[in-house]
């Protein structure tokens, strides 16, 4: 952009102070200086003589102004240097003229930019930035409804979804500092590479603020480690799907909920980062029901799962137990079907509650399986207190639970065909139900309610299927 | 205006939507023939309907009110709801 030589004054209508100095913008003229006004709303307002038309902005964007008025001087094509607002020694010394404005008022703030208010900055950017984007850009017939053209893309799960326009999707990427071309990965069951702009376009369809896009971006990142097997568990005849824990700052930063209704619906957060992982794995991957996705059933918690815990307690977080401080934020991914709930209204000991959570455990996958999924507890307040008082630890916890769960070899029935537990004759005296390290542990829910959430996962689970995973989030 | 959207796929298929796959036969399926009610469009899906209850096809007969206009929704619904394949007379 060709700028004018001597002074540039950039200046709306709608601002007082920019109404205030406009006879002092007339002077500066009369008194032979290089002036031109750039005028961002109506320019026949001001008493300028060189007026520039910038109700595009253009000028006003590639000038990075912020605030009206600025002044700016221009030597050989090249800012030399700008004040904002008005402050009557400051117009006085850059201008050189030294009794300017000595009627008005010693200073007065300025007004923002038209050029940075919201929604304006981002189609500036698009028009005069050079953004580009490698995603094809798809023309929506112009009778059509873009939240139905989605649908009849094949784009949804079945509920509506953002149309991801240039201008939300520039929108969502300015919520990390990452590049829209990085690969997180490969995103099954096509393997397609999965970038951080695919993701952005996903993001922008689930209803994301770009606020929680760098928390998506963990999410997926752990869903990808080939640890999860992302890849087994979407085509799974099996129930389950990947649901997201959330731990540390970026729970409150984004107003997560680990409350009330913790795992159901209501919460803007909690459930669109949820439904961005599933349509990352729809659309990227192309993981669909009944094509991919072979799953049986599957359940509800496939349109989205994904929650905050509740950090207040004595207890270490889910993130913490697996490596991450709490001054940090991170994602963790299990499989998960949906959620079993545990009732214990009368147990005011740790034994007691042991012995309800127990017996609800055995009943996971089928109530003489051993070696059963995987399967994340969440511990309610009221039931997390029981334990809080009696100075039990997690990991006291979790030991006890793993203790109370394991059942006699004799009532082994047929589910347990792995090996000698079938054969009754050789049956351990107890069998454990749950493997090492298959009981997590999370506290969230409700104030009120002596209730807990058992959520079991993906049959499969281990090295050779899936084993949760943690990602830290990075902005 | 047109609205642009940004294409949310792995970018498999072409941009333009493509038809669903075609059966390889026809053999137990149900043949939906839609008369939209041009001038004798009855006289081309009467062969059609010959030929294929010839080779033991079902085939089941529909009509539109009116050419001029998309067929009603309950007609859509029926024919969805009773057929595999469809034949649409599309023009006289």
């Amino acid at each position: 952009m060709q700028l004018p030589e001597g002074l540039i004054a950039v200046v709306k209508q709608d601002c007082p102070t920019c109404l205030l100095v406009d006879p002092i913008l007339r002077e500066i003229e009369q008194r032979g200086l290089a002036l031109t006004v750039f005028v961002q709303d109506e320019p026949s307002f001001t008493s300028a003589s060189k007026v520039v038309d910038d109700r595009t902005l253009e000028a006003s964007y590639r000038l990075g102004i912020e605030t009206v008025p600025t002044l700016l001087r221009i030597r050989n094509g090249d800012e030399q240097a700008r004040i904002v607002g008005w402050e009557r020694g400051e117009w006085q010394s850059f201008t050189g003229l030294a009794d300017l404005g000595s009627e008005l008022p010693a200073y007065r703030p300025g007004c923002g930019s038209k050029s940075v208010e919201p929604g304006t900055a981002e189609r500036l950017a698009l028009r005069y930035g050079g953004v580009t984007f490698s995603a094809r850009r798809l023309n929506v017939p112009a009778l059509e409804d873009s939240i139905e053209y989605c649908f009849e893309r094949g784009w949804s799960d079945g509920l509506p979804l953002v149309p991801p326009t240039e201008e939300r999707v520039y929108r969502m990427l300015q919520g990390t500092t990452r590049l829209p071309s990085e690969i997180l990965g490969e995103m099954p069951p096509r393997l397609a590479a999965c970038t951080v702009e695919k993701v952005a376009v996903n993001a922008v369809m689930a209803g994301c603020k770009p606020e929680y896009f760098a928390l998506v971006l963990a999410a997926i990142e752990a869903a990808l480690d080939p640890a999860f097997c992302l890849h087994g568990l979407l085509a799974t005849t099996w129930f389950s799907g990947p649901m997201v824990i959330v731990n540390g700052p970026v729970r409150g930063a984004i107003g997560m909920n680990w409350q009330g209704n913790v795992l159901g619906q209501g919460n803007r957060a909690n459930a669109t980062v949820g439904r961005a992982l599933q349509l990352a794995v729809r659309n990227i991957g192309g993981g669909r029901p009944q094509e991919a996705d072979q799953a049986a059933f599957g359940h509800p918690g496939k349109f989205t799962f994904c929650f905050a815990e509740d950090e207040s307690t004595p207890w270490t977080t889910v993130a913490e137990d697996r490596g991450v401080p709490r001054t940090r934020s991170a994602a963790t991914v299990f499989s998960a079907d949906g959620v079993l709930g545990c009732v214990d209204q009368k147990s005011r000991t740790p034994d007691g509650l042991i012995y309800a959570l127990a017996g609800s455990l055995r009943a996971v996958n089928h109530v003489d399986m051993v070696n059963a999924a995987d399967v994340v507890i969440v511990v309610g307040p009221e039931h997390g207190r029981v334990f809080d008082q009696a100075g039990w630890s997690k990991a006291d916890t979790v030991a006890a639970l793993h203790a109370a769960t394991r059942i006699p070899g004799r009532d082994l029935g047929m589910t347990a065909s792995d090996g000698p537990l079938a054969a009754n004759a050789d049956a351990p005296a107890l069998a454990h139900k749950f493997r090492d390290g298959g009981l997590t542990l999370v506290r969230a829910g409700g104030a009120a309610g002596m209730f807990s959430a058992i959520i079991p996962g993906w049959l499969m689970k281990g090295p050779l299927g899936t084993e949760p995973v943690t990602r830290e989030i990075n902005p | 205006m047109t609205e642009i959207l940004l294409d949310p796929t792995g970018e498999f298929a072409p941009v333009e939507r493509q038809p669903l796959p075609k059966p390889p036969d026809l053999i137990g399926l149900t043949v939906g023939l839609l008369d939209i009610s041009k001038a004798r469009g009855n006289v081309f899906l009467d062969r059609i309907a010959a030929l294929l209850e010839g080779e033991g096809i079902r085939v089941r007969r529909y009509c539109k009110p009116t050419f001029a206009r998309p067929a009603p929704l309950n007609l859509l619904q029926e024919i969805a709801g009773e057929c595999d394949v469809v034949v649409e007379g599309l023009a006289d």
